[in-house]
């Protein structure tokens, strides 16, 4: 019934905060240092203020780094790329070096979200909210990126595999700033691919995501890795899976056999997208769809 | 805490005091009056409240009011001005009937212009990627997408 002219049920205003806007990495850093844990760094903001509009967040001092220009833009270095954390998500998208490069990355970044989301979302905050169903974690994991952090005793350089500890847990602490993503040039004949499967096509946190890239020579496997998304505490490699893959040549029964291999190495639960079961059947479905899509493409290759 | 904010909006400027815990769409609504942009979930999924920032679409929602110190905002009211005619989007849009109730359409106007606006020649699934960011409550889908092609060509014989 209508309710006569009440005010609509709150959507959750976001609460009171002192906001900062430093313009150097140094400054930020003194200010993140100096308020601890009531501090918050604010990116792209489309994981933050959804956060503190469901009451899950509230900062005391909201830090915008988005006017610090040198975590900003992607180069070419030391045979491979950097990323810096501020990049936004189309900008990746839309880059023709990473197209090239990483192809997976490519991929993912074009299905996070909406392209209003992927205008402001960055890479720096898909990393550091740690969702296990994080778009661009099982790319980066494949391309075994490294990541700079920063804090008040200088920068460090994190492997992706070590970054993640639990589902919105990294290694950054307080005070820490993740700078920019090392992403190394892949090896020759090395093939890679990202697949999302969600319940739409679009707008979706995936039910499964699928990362893979094999370095294929004659058919046979040199070098494989395999990521998977959203079927664990946080986004994970499958190795046991790699391991039934690599040095072999690949075919149809060693792509079975990895499936299911990785299958085992996800540890899914069961929420409101889908159940344990469905998600380790779909990891089988699009780890094979996956390594066959790399298949056919190193043997295109090969032919043409 | 309150702050000065500078916003230049379908190309005039403002001046606003505001609490910095608003976002834009707070301040585009409230404080300036342009209501045609939409708050429909406040959380960037439904796309009402698309606006260009610097010429590009986000949710409104989604944006402090200080973050958008000093940009350069259109919102559904200046795709097109009073006395001049309507953009092809928006001819498109009325002759096509890709309007039920309305709500979603401020967005949608949005994020189709964004889209002409970096390729004149969108394929079907460029225009549903495109647009994968605004909902429809009516579900009128299939009109919009043919309105957003009839854009498409309105643009294209404007530009030869
Ligand atoms: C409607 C909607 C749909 C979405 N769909 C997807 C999806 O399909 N796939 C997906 O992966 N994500 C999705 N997201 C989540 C979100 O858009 C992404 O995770 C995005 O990349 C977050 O980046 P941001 O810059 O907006 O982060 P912010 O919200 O600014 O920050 C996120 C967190 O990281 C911290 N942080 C950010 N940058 C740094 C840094 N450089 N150093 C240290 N800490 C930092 C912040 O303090 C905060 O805790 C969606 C969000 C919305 C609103
Ligand atoms: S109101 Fe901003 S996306 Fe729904
Ligand atoms: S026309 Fe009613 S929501 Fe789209």
């Amino acid at each position: 019934m209508f309710n006569g002219g009440a005010p609509l049920p709150d959507m959750g205003s976001l609460p009171q905060f002192e906001y900062v806007e430093p313009s150097t990495l140094q400054h930020a850093l003194y200010i993140l240092n100096r308020y601890g844990d009531s501090a918050c760094i604010l990116a792209g903001g489309t994981d933050l203020l959804v956060q503190m509009r469901d009451g899950k967040k509230a900062p005391k001092y909201i830090v915008n780094i988005k006017k610090i220009p040198q975590l900003e833009g992607i180069r070419f270095e030391k045979e491979g790329v950097v990323i810096g954390a501020l990049t936004t998500v189309n900008t990746i998208h839309e880059s023709k070096l990473v197209k090239e490069m990483f192809p997976a990355l490519h991929q993912a970044a074009g299905v996070l979200a909406s392209y209003q989301v992927r205008n402001r979302a960055t890479i720096g905050g898909n990393l550091c909210n740690a969702s296990p169903a994080a778009d661009l974690a099982p790319p980066l994991l494949i391309y075994e990126a490294k990541l700079k952090i920063v804090g008040a005793d200088g920068e460090n350089e994190v492997p992706i595999e070590c970054f993640f500890l639990g589902p919105g847990k990294t290694v950054i602490e307080r005070g820490m700033v993740l700078k920019e993503i090392y992403i190394p040039k892949p090896k020759e004949n090395t093939y890679s691919i990202h697949l999302k499967f969600g319940e739409r096509r679009a707008m979706e946190c995936a039910i499964v995501n699928v990362a893979a890239s094999m370095t294929i020579e004659d058919s046979l496997c040199k070098d494989v890795k395999i990521a998977l998304g959203s079927v664990a505490p946080t986004p994970i490699r499958a190795k046991t899976a790699e391991a039934e893959v690599c040095g072999k040549k690949v075919d149809e029964e060693v792509i079975e056999r990895a499936a299911e291999a990785a299958a085992k190495d996800s540890r899914p639960i069961s929420d409101i997208r889908a159940s344990a079961e469905y998600r380790r059947e779909m990891v089988k479905v699009f780890v094979k769809r996956a390594l066959r899509s790399l298949l056919v493409e190193s043997n295109m290759k090969d032919a043409g | 805490m309150k702050q000065r904010i500078k916003l230049f909006v379908n190309g005039e400027a403002y001046d606003i005091y505001t609490e910095t815990n608003r976002t834009l769409l707070d301040v585009l609504r409230e404080d300036l009056e342009l209501t045609g942009t939409k708050r429909g979930c406040d959380s960037g999924e439904c796309g009402a409240c698309t606006v260009l920032l610097n010429g590009k679409p986000v949710n409104s929602c989604l944006i402090l009011a200080p973050e958008a110190d000093g940009q350069n905002i259109v919102t559904v009211e200046g795709v097109s001005r009073p006395n001049l005619p309507l953009h092809p989007v928006q001819e498109a849009f009325i002759e096509k009937w890709a309007i039920q109730c309305g709500f979603c359409t401020p967005g949608m106007i949005i994020s189709a212009k964004a889209l002409l606006d970096r390729n004149i020649e969108p394929s079907e699934e460029e225009i549903k990627q495109a647009l994968a960011g605004n909902l429809c409550r009516c579900t009128g889908y299939v009109k919009i997408i043919e309105a957003v092609k009839a854009a498409a060509e309105k643009v294209r014989d404007g530009r030869s």
